[in-house]
């Protein structure tokens, strides 16, 4: 690739171009602003493209309630995100929220996620959280075709999904006709505080803008310190495999099942401790369709068309990290692993008040100081 | 639009007799051993299926089980890779009108 250097003057750099730049990105220039998204090349692990497409909310938050808090907003808003990126784009990205079902193959299991609901649902300000525990019997009732191996399921009906790949179209679409400049194969190499905002340089030039967001995942971790900021994230492996398509028979997501929009149906939820390993690897996988099978004894007929595998971005304890730099106000950086379901907050309510200059009260918990402070109750 | 540069013949050098198959209906002939989809091809068929997304007609295009495009339902069995399955005498080929049926999947 050729070096050039070229300086630019924009309002907000935007470092990342997956599904949480995408939404903020959208937000921003909802909001008035002139936004460039710096994107690194296909060299990036991109979560956004190897995802579960969950809109999830039921087992989110225990340890801290305000991302409990956060995921529900977000879920609940998520109407109004489907309906802007359809107005702004006509693509439909096949949400739905018909509630989600966690299904569990031993009383073990059952047991344990009873104890983790109730664990959640006595954190103060969840108390009306809405959720069933279902045995066998009523699990089959709303859901056919389950295996006899299913003791019982937690519904709750907050749950829902997209079609991923489409609402990642739909905000690449939408931000480049709200005038959101899309650079791709831009690795950002520094980040330099001048005059009262930022200079961003690599092979690509130079980049300057009062503000910047760091949305770069996995590279949120090389990027913040540059700015005064901490996200010490690491990677955790997930592993999906995909069905030929056929007519619908899930209704409802399930964690570690969802039936698409368009009729495949996906297998997932493995979680790896691997460091940068992406190779897609068969026991993992076999225990997956095992377990997928027994859940669901008709999807042993089904080909398997595609397996893949993608690395969530992890924090220390799970939980997103939203901060603004205190050395170098103007500079934010945002990362979670559930950018999806998230992607109705970041655009709107998240990208507005980047813009404005400071986060919500709301958003206090996930600064990353938590991770500097002994954690006292 | 498609025929075969050689003529089937046996290791013997004889002529192999073609072998004969039903598309939607239609009585066609082709060589055993190749593909449905060749077979397919050679007889004519440039679309033989209509994608479950947006209903268009395909075809047969990459020949070698990546595309996923020459889905036929062969002997009721939907979803086969056309491309994958060697011709036999006497198969019942179909269209594949958009998604599998569930109910035709056995577990």
């Amino acid at each position: 690739m050729a070096t050039h250097t070229s300086s630019s003057e924009t309002d907000v750099v935007v470092v990342g171009g997956g599904v949480v730049g995408g939404a903020i990105a959208l937000g921003l220039a909802r909001s008035g602003a002139r936004v460039t998204i710096l994107d690194e090349g296909d060299v990036a692990f991109r979560a956004s493209r190897g995802n579960f497409a969950l809109v999830w909310v039921q087992s989110k938050g225990l340890g801290m309630p305000d991302y409990a808090s956060w995921s529900r907003r977000s879920a609940d808003q998520w109407h109004q995100l489907a309906g802007v990126l359809n107005e702004e784009t006509g693509i439909d990205v096949a949400h739905s929220q018909p509630g989600g079902f966690m299904l569990c193959l031993s009383e073990d299991e059952l047991e344990q996620r009873r104890q983790t609901m109730q664990r959640l649902h006595n954190q103060m300000s969840l108390a009306d959280f809405p959720y069933e525990i279902l045995d066998h019997d009523e699990t089959k009732r709303r859901m056919p075709d389950i295996g006899k191996d299913v003791v019982g399921a937690v519904y709750s009906p907050l749950d829902g999904h997209v079609n991923s790949l489409k609402l990642f179209r739909a905000l690449r679409e939408a931000t480049q006709r709200r005038g959101v400049a899309y650079r791709p194969n831009c690795t950002v190499d520094s980040i330099t505080p001048r005059d009262g905002g930022f200079l961003l340089r690599g092979a690509f030039g130079e980049v300057a803008a009062a503000k910047v967001v760091l949305t770069a995942g996995l590279g949120n971790a090389r990027l913040a310190p540059m700015v005064g900021l901490d996200a010490p994230v690491k990677p955790s492996k997930g592993q999906i495999i995909v069905t030929e398509k056929t007519a619908p028979f899930l209704h409802n997501p399930m964690v570690t099942i969802r039936q698409t929009d368009e009729g495949g149906v996906m297998i997932g939820d493995s979680q790896e401790d691997r460091g940068f390993d992406t190779v897609v690897r068969q026991p993992i996988l076999s225990v997956m369709a095992e377990r997928a099978v027994r859940m669901f004894p008709r999807l042993a007929g089904l080909n398997v068309v595609r397996s893949w595998s993608a690395l969530r971005v992890m924090s220390p304890d799970g939980f997103p990290i939203y901060d603004q730099s205190e050395t170098c106000p103007g500079a934010f950086v945002v990362t979670c692993h559930s950018g999806v379901t998230l992607a109705a907050n970041h655009t709107l309510t998240l990208a507005p008040a980047i813009l404005s200059g400071a986060l919500p009260e709301t958003l206090a918990a996930f600064s990353a100081r938590r991770f500097h402070v002994p954690a006292h109750s | 639009m498609f025929r075969p540069i050689a003529e089937a013949k046996a290791s013997d050098g004889t002529r192999v007799a073609p072998v004969g198959f039903t598309f939607d209906g239609r009585a066609m002939t082709a060589r055993a051993g190749d593909t449905v989809a060749a077979a397919l091809l050679a007889n004519g068929v440039q679309a033989c299926r209509q994608t479950p997304v947006s209903g268009a007609p395909r075809g047969p295009y990459c020949m070698m089980g990546v595309c996923f495009e020459c889905l036929v339902v062969i002997d009721g069995i939907g979803n086969r890779q056309g491309c994958l399955v060697p011709l036999r005498d006497g198969m019942r080929i179909q269209t594949q009108a958009g998604r599998r049926q569930p109910d035709e999947v056995q577990s």
